[in-house]
């Protein structure tokens, strides 16, 4: 039987390896996906303020506050936003996805994200939300 | 009686959480979260190498503590009251008849640490000069009550990286009331702050206020030349008055308290009227009074500007350049 070439071989254990990885990926089972993303607030800004996340995975929020004031991340739709941009609670961090960040300090939440589509990233302190002190998650199958 | 300005800079800011109503210079953020939209007025003189600050916190009645941060080009060596007209007089100069000035003036509302340089009382305000970073002087105002908006950081920032002198002044409204001071009583701060680069402080007159809020602020240099100003002309910055300053207005100025640092000699005396939204005001005034010419872009908050307008340049002499280009 003929023998491929070594380059030629070479090419396509690489492309199947590759193939396999992404198959794994994409079947394995959503909820099994947790990651880290750290996210820096500076400036009342979130950087990065735009993520990309598969369905059903945990994302871990590390969470840095390098302003001198206050400040908040909240994970949710229009209507959580709403709500906390209007509601009074001094601080979070007991439900998933909210989370209060004092200046100078690091904290962190964890948000699972089961349907896709986009969740929104927003800071309610007086005034931040309007200022622009907002993001998204876009949610991928 | 006074109301108006502010100090080298103009102003900006904060407010003590604890309270109410009392109050700083225009630009200010109220304890409720509202915002003051005040004119302000300030004066910065240069003269032989020092520039003296003058503005007026005013009390805007209620109870607790309200307060401004402003920041400045340099270390000041004397903070002290100020003379009693000298606002109210330059205003006088160039704005007649001196009932529509008078229509004009709205109370004046008025890495680490930050290292406290000096403290002082004057009536009822609590002066404190800091140096520092702006995180760090974000950071002090926020352990000492004041309520810092969500474009604090960015703007302390941009202050600090040319001058980490900043001056916090909080209204005391108890002890204003206490000593018989109503509403729209002016406090004058005079701050001698020995400087060859003067510059004031504009940007932070947007301090906590919308991109559709309109600040309006009158800013006056007495200066020993005519002096050239960075920027010129933008949007809501326009040149009122510039000519010497005459003689009785001289002889006015150093006859009120704190004025007899002013020269025999004449002075150049320009007003600049500030009214336009918040959003077009992201930059600082700089001043060559020595006569040369050449005010810092730096000082004025726009070192970038330069190589931004080296790209337009090169990239409109293109296409200026090509279609002189005809095929053969």
């Amino acid at each position: 039987m003929a023998r491929l070439p070594r380059k030629t071989f070479v090419r396509a254990a690489l492309l199947a390896a590759t193939t396999i990885l992404i198959a794994a990926v994409l079947s394995t089972p959503s909820s099994a996906t947790t990651q880290t993303i750290a996210v820096t607030m500076r400036h009342s800004r979130f950087a990065p303020s735009h993520f990309i996340v598969r369905r059903g995975a945990t994302v871990r929020f590390l969470i840095t506050n390098a302003d001198p004031i206050d400040h908040e991340l909240i994970l949710g739709d229009e209507t959580v936003q709403r709500r906390h941009e209007t509601g009074t609670e001094p601080a979070h961090g007991t439900v998933p996805g909210e989370v209060s960040v004092p200046p100078g300090t690091t904290a962190e939440t964890s948000y699972t994200f089961s349907r896709a589509g986009i969740v929104l990233i927003g800071c309610h302190a007086r005034g931040h939300y309007d200022y622009g002190m907002r993001g998204a998650v876009l949610v991928v199958y | 009686m006074l109301r108006i300005l502010r100090p080298a800079g103009l102003a900006v800011v904060f407010v003590a959480a604890i309270a109410s109503p009392a109050l700083a210079c225009a630009g200010l953020i109220g304890p409720n979260g509202t915002v003051n939209l005040v004119r302000t007025t300030t004066l910065a003189a240069h003269h032989d190498g020092v520039e003296h600050y003058i503005t007026a916190f005013s009390f805007q009645g209620g109870g607790g503590r309200f307060g401004s941060i402003v920041p400045l080009p340099g270390v000041p060596t004397k903070v002290e009251r100020g003379g009693d007209w000298t606002l109210q007089r330059l205003i006088r100069e160039t704005q007649r008849p001196l009932e529509e000035a008078r229509a004009l003036l709205l109370p004046a509302v008025a890495q680490d640490k930050a290292r406290v340089i000096l403290e002082t009382r004057i009536d009822a305000l609590d002066i404190t000069i800091l140096e520092g970073g702006g995180a760090a002087v974000g950071r002090w105002a926020r352990e000492h009550g004041f309520v810092l908006p969500p474009d604090a950081p960015e703007i302390l920032d941009y202050y600090a990286s040319r001058s980490p002198i900043f001056m916090a002044a909080r209204f005391d409204a108890d002890a204003a009331r206490k000593r018989g001071q109503q509403v729209g009583d002016g406090t004058p701060i005079h701050l001698t702050i020995p400087t060859r680069h003067p510059w004031v402080p504009l940007r932070i007159l947007a301090l906590g206020k919308k991109s559709s809020d309109v600040v309006r602020a009158d800013v006056y240099l007495l200066t020993d030349a005519r002096p050239a100003l960075f920027p010129r002309l933008r949007p809501g910055l326009s040149l009122r008055h510039s000519a010497p300053a005459s003689s009785e207005l001289m002889r006015d100025l150093r006859a009120d308290k704190g004025m007899a640092w002013m020269p025999v000699g004449k002075m150049w005396l320009t007003h600049l009227a500030i009214n336009g939204p918040a959003s077009d005001l992201s930059y600082d005034l700089a001043v060559d009074a020595g006569g040369q010419g050449r005010p810092s872009r730096d000082l004025a908050g726009l070192a970038g500007l330069p190589l931004l307008m080296l790209g337009v340049l090169l990239w409109g002499a293109g296409t200026v350049t090509l279609p002189r280009r005809r095929p053969e």
